[in-house]
């Protein structure tokens, strides 16, 4: 099924009566392929609006993103949030949409500096599982006005509804990029490199550690800023080595684009696992698993994984020790979503009940049933 | 402003309730004799009062799951209460409800400059957050203008902004873990010192909830290396179309100042008169701050300067010092007490997209006209966040009705254009009867059904958010259910 207008597919799920599996572009099937029918919002798209002057995009959710970024790089401007893609590591082919950006709240490197995808997300109009069209926020930056259902829906890889607009706040591309590259640090090093590094005044907006191999960071803006603000970084981090910088824009881009998509792990054999932890936590915990491989980016605080098949109890472990989560991208089982703490099980149980009462909206994503 | 009557079930439980109280609290976080709750009749919305049937004050999120669990057990509405600073009455007691006040939470818990975060305790005020790391050069981004004495806990029920947040969001951008406690006594931690937390994003649905969905006892909060340094520009222009133009500009240069302040004729008048900033006589002013060292900041003023020149601008007066910064920045300051100065006034808060900047402030002056009232605006122009404050007088029969009449009318208009009605003060009981005029009922029967999901006795914080007809039927339903 493939509706091209909101009040069509209102129709189609007031109508349904077995699950939809809602899809944008299909790249990101996270935690596996929910089952049902396959619902595509590929036919709602296009740019509804786009305002340079007031960093405002709007677009239906079907938008393929390489449109929304064709049309941002036009003005000068970007998504800042610097969403990754999933097709090289998850082995899927498609073309991402900007609605299933926001579905699954993707986001990249810059993350730890900009924000997330769901930071930047200004308002959405959803049909949510009763065939209800639900408007919430808006196009401004800063409202106020009602419950955030906005930020409810991103990351809610459709169990609440599927989104047909969404609307973002973006921002200028820099003029300049550079690379600070320091190696032969061990993991516990290089997340201590990369705290210092953060807590600068220097603005990194990148910051990942690729164990053997390199420590990198990365820096943005003016062209003059950014040579000064690189030279004082790589005098605070001499005590951790030599610091070489590399400004070659196209080498730039590639090393940040291979770390978003964790090229490092694609084609490989084995389950992926997404780690969100304390930054200086990520070493002790990879110290305790053993077989798995480790990439690190946000300084620490997301650690992707490479790990053989049935690791979920010792990764998760590992995470619940010390805080945070493990959510596992590739591989089989039930138990690809990190399970949460009773009280907050039932809440999340409660709105799913609410949103989508008759549970037709992606079943079995998210711990949902 | 239509409020629920007392229960007077409630209110003859009163003793009862107390004790009980009293029983899981210290002696003196208790406050019952009606004297002493006067002191919580409103907040910083003053038109409206009404002294709760008893307060407490609570030190631990412990002592807040035990009262909150009585109450919930006695059918006791509570309304959560930070500093008391709220400009929507976000903070207003009904007759038959607990003041449960965070203000003796306000310990810091952890602060770990690796890792980037502080916890605190939510009675903390905003600016003691940044109290506690400015000395390791760390700060925390929102900055309320009311930042001296409102409450984390408050910022978050409100997701409250502030004048950076171009540059540094507001604080659902900011806030990484809450611990909360349900009406029912639960206690549930979200997020905490990692950037992103599994499931839904409960997060960011609890922040600007007012209050309604959960009591926030402690919070986890980013903090950041304060930049090397910054410095403002000041500009003035002719029109208020040109200002707004200008505004525009900037932002597509590919500059993003960390502010861009507006003020019209009658705000600079008046600040003028009030704090003799030396601000030029014109249409509409601009001031515009930029971080970074100090070549990074001549290099984007200059930058701004360039493209404002194009713009004819009647003034243009870059910062060279601090000295010149702070005179600079003295009467934007200075703008709300100069308007206390000449008169009662209302501050309101909605969003427009930017571009619809200048037909909505001549609309603004067109109705000011009808109405009678002078407006003075102050804007956060880099984020569509306005401030016109309509200026009444108090004692004069009829003119705060005429003054809420006209608010209203200027609210509409921003919701008209793409906007919103408040873009960091809330809704409140202020906004309450408006939200009609922003969504339609399926929009409001999705947010209240959240409600349903976390305070299914609609106890926590009522009367506010939504307008009374729409949540009636809901409100009911927990009477048959309880």
């Amino acid at each position: 099924m493939t509706p091209r207008t909101e009040d069509e597919l209102a129709a189609i799920i007031k109508g349904a009566d077995a699950p939809l599996r809602i899809e944008g572009g299909g790249t990101r099937p996270i935690g596996g392929r929910a089952v049902g029918a396959r619902l595509s919002t590929s036919a709602m798209r296009g740019i509804v609006l786009y305002e340079p002057g007031a960093l405002t995009l709007v677009a239906r959710a079907g938008t393929p993103l390489e449109e929304v970024e064709a049309a941002l790089a036009q003005e000068g401007q970007r998504l800042a949030f610097e969403p990754m893609d999933h097709r090289g590591l998850l082995g899927t082919a498609g073309t991402p949409t900007i609605g299933g950006v926001v579905a699954a709240n993707v986001s990249g490197p810059r993350r730890v500096q900009a924000g997330a995808c769901r930071d930047f997300l200004l308002g959405v109009r959803l049909v949510d599982g009763a065939g209800r069209i639900v408007r919430n926020g808006g196009r401004v930056m800063k409202n106020v006005t009602g419950y955030d259902l906005v930020r409810l829906m991103a990351g809610s890889y459709g169990t609440l509804g599927v989104l047909t607009e969404v609307a973002l706040k973006v921002l200028p591309a820099p003029q300049a990029a550079v690379t600070l590259r320091l190696s032969g640090l061990d993991d516990a090093q290089a997340v201590a490199a990369l705290a210092r590094a953060l807590g600068s005044p220097f603005e990194v907006t990148g910051a990942a550690h690729l164990p053997g191999k390199a420590t990198l960071l990365r820096i943005e803006g003016f062209a003059a800023a950014v040579a000064y603000r690189a030279e004082r970084l790589a005098t605070l981090l001499a005590p951790f080595g030599a610091v070489t910088i590399e400004d070659d824009p196209a080498t730039v881009a590639a090393t940040w684009r291979d770390i978003r998509d964790v090229a490092a792990f694609h084609g490989r054999v084995g389950d992926i696992w997404r780690l969100s932890v304390r930054p200086t936590d990520a070493p002790g915990i990879m110290a305790g698993l053993s077989g798995v491989e480790a990439l690190y980016d946000w300084g620490g605080g997301l650690v992707w994984l490479l790990a053989p098949e049935g690791s979920a109890q010792a990764i998760r472990a590992g995470v619940n020790a010390r805080g945070g989560h493990a959510t596992r991208l590739r591989g089989a089982g039930a138990d690809a979503f990190h399970p949460l703490p009773a009280p907050v099980a039932a809440l999340q149980a409660g709105l799913r009940k609410r949103f989508d009462p008759r549970s037709i909206l992606n079943p079995g994503l998210m711990a949902s049933m | 402003m239509q409020m629920p009557a007392p229960n007077p079930a409630i209110l003859s439980r009163k003793a009862e309730l107390v004790a009980r109280l009293r029983a899981v609290l210290p002696a003196d976080a208790v406050i019952a004799d009606p004297a002493e709750t006067r002191a919580y009749e409103c907040d910083a919305l003053t038109a409206y009062r009404c002294p709760p049937m008893a307060a407490i004050l609570p030190s631990s999120t412990q002592q807040v799951s035990d009262a909150l669990a009585i109450c919930h057990e006695m059918g006791v509405p509570v309304v959560p209460r930070g500093s008391g600073t709220s400009l929507s009455g976000g903070a207003l007691p009904t007759a038959d409800s607990v003041i449960l006040g965070v203000a003796r939470m306000t310990a810091v818990l952890e602060t770990d400059f690796d890792n980037r975060f502080i916890r605190v305790q939510a009675g903390r005020t905003n600016l003691s957050v940044t109290g506690a790391v400015e000395a390791q050069g760390f700060f925390y981004a929102p900055d309320p203008s009311s930042q001296l004495a409102c409450a984390i806990g408050g910022n978050i029920a409100m997701n409250s902004g502030g004048a950076h947040c171009l540059r540094y969001g507001v604080t659902t951008n900011n806030l990484m873990g809450v611990t909360m406690v349900l009406m029912d006594g639960t206690v549930i931690e979200l997020g905490g010192a990692h950037l992103d937390a599994p499931g839904y994003d409960l997060l960011g649905l609890v922040c600007g909830s007012e209050g309604q969905l959960g009591v926030v006892t402690e919070a986890t909060l980013r903090i950041l290396h304060k930049p090397e340094g910054a410095r403002p520009v000041l500009i003035g222009f002719d029109s208020n179309e040109v200002a707004g133009a200008c505004v525009s500009d900037i932002i597509k240069a590919g500059v993003l100042p960390v502010a861009i302040e507006f003020m019209d004729r009658p705000c600079i008048r008046a600040t003028e008169d009030f704090a003799h900033a030396g601000y030029p006589d014109c249409e509409a002013l601009l001031i515009v701050e930029v971080e970074g060292s100090e070549a990074e900041i001549d290099a984007q003023l200059a930058l701004i300067e360039g493209i404002a020149r194009r713009h004819d601008p009647v003034e243009l007066r870059q910062s060279r010092s601090a000295e010149e910064s702070a005179k600079i920045w003295l009467g934007r300051k200075s703008a709300f007490g100069a308007m206390g100065q000449i008169n009662d006034y209302m501050c309101l808060d909605g969003t427009i997209p930017v571009s619809a900047l200048p037909l909505v402030l001549r609309r603004i002056g067109e109705m000011s006209k009808e109405f009678g009232l002078d407006v003075a605006n102050v804007f956060h122009a880099g984020d569509g966040n306005m401030h016109p404050l309509i200026l009444f007088d108090a004692n004069r029969p009829g003119d705060l009705e005429t003054c809420e009449a006209f608010g209203a009318e200027i609210l509409k208009l921003c919701v008209e254009v793409g906007g919103c009605l408040t873009g960091e003060h809330g809704v409140g009981i202020e906004k309450r009867d408006l939200m009609g005029h922003q969504y339609g009922s399926e929009d409001l029967a999705a947010q209240m059904d959240v409600k349903d999901v976390f305070d299914p006795g609609w106890l926590l914080n009522p009367a506010k958010v939504f307008p009374l007809d729409a949540s009636r039927a809901r409100r009911a339903a927990r009477g048959r259910a309880a």
